[in-house]
């Protein structure tokens, strides 16, 4: 495998993460998940509705896509830690993306619970992935705590803005000794491609798949983008110049 | 008895084990996990695990997000 993503020891050849809210149906999320090249794929853990139709672990055991149980819909540290035991009993894995919001206007993580969850969870034997903020110091903290990759926002949650403070993520990438995962806010290609190489691990998205206009197409331009991205960045960009420099000889 | 399945109250008239409870909802044999008064039980515990009058019964499966 050519310049693997490693998480917690396991390899992907793949470094775009996906997730699969939204989606209309379980046909589209398959045709996109198929195209984004994904091999990680996030699902939440709910209430079994008894007259759901289709499964959405069924489709990924189907494709060899392995499922990231997350801990979407939890304020607390409390609750974050009871469905991440809850989603470890249910699909066999150690491996949680933490996510414990703060209000349901930002979606923004809560710094103070986020922390405190993922120290339990780390001593309870759990590879934690945290949604955190674009914030280098808890990035650092969470790091320190134990957690198997950083995951900061490049805005909120579904907002499509991009990555709004692009400073903080190199500053973040910089110090980071575990994969930085640009998780939260991308809103087409070129933002997943900025993420990259702003020398993330990986990228992790939704929205800007699920609820395009096509999404498997946009799946498709995601998994480029993030290649394009993670090439540019091991290629090396040209400094940037105050004045021109010309490209072709000089006139004799 | 009277116990609590994901919200829902279930009058039961006899003996119930949290497998019987889980069977209400769904005959799955993976992807679900079950918790009793906020305790994960593992799924093979679930047979020898008696329920009791009041019991709060939550039973998960993941579903489409993030």
């Amino acid at each position: 495998m050519d310049d693997p993503l490693v998480i917690a020891g396991e390899s992907f050849s793949s470094r775009l993460i996906m997730g699969t809210g939204g989606m209309p149906s379980l046909d589209v999320l398959d045709r996109a998940l198929v195209a984004s090249g994904t091999e990680l794929t996030t699902v939440a853990m709910r209430r079994v509705d008894p007259a759901a139709s289709g499964s959405v672990l069924d489709l990924l055991a189907a494709r060899g896509i392995r499922a990231l149980p997350n801990t979407a819909g939890c304020y607390t540290a409390g609750e974050a830690i009871r469905v991440a035991r809850l989603a470890r009993e249910a699909l066999g894995t150690s491996w949680v993306k933490l996510e414990v919001i703060a209000d349901e206007r930002t979606l923004l993580p809560d710094p103070i619970e986020l922390l405190t969850a993922s120290e339990q969870l780390i001593a309870d034997g759990f590879v934690v992935l945290p949604y955190t903020n674009d914030d280098p110091v808890l990035a650092r903290r969470l790091e320190q705590a134990g957690c198997a990759a950083v995951m900061p926002l490049g805005s909120p949650i579904g907002s499509g803005l991009g990555i709004r403070n692009p400073h903080n993520i190199e500053l973040i990438v910089e110090s980071a000794g575990v994969p930085v995962i640009l998780d939260a806010g991308i809103g087409t290609a070129s933002d997943a491609a900025i993420a990259m190489e702003l020398g993330c691990a990986a990228v992790l998205l939704a929205t800007s798949v699920t609820r395009a206009r096509d999404p498997e197409l946009m799946a498709t331009a995601m998994r480029e983008a993030v290649q394009a991205g993670r090439l540019a960045l091991r290629a090396g960009r040209v400094p940037r110049r105050r004045h021109a420099q010309a490209s072709s000889p000089a006139m004799n | 008895m009277t116990i609590t399945v994901n919200g829902e109250p279930h009058l039961a008239a006899g003996a119930m084990s949290l497998a019987d409870a889980v069977a209400l909802l769904t005959t799955k044999p993976a992807g679900v996990a079950a918790a009793l008064n906020g305790e994960v039980v593992r799924r093979p515990d679930w047979p020898q695990t008696p329920l009791a009058d009041g019991d709060e019964i939550e039973v998960v499966t993941a579903v489409q997000g993030g």
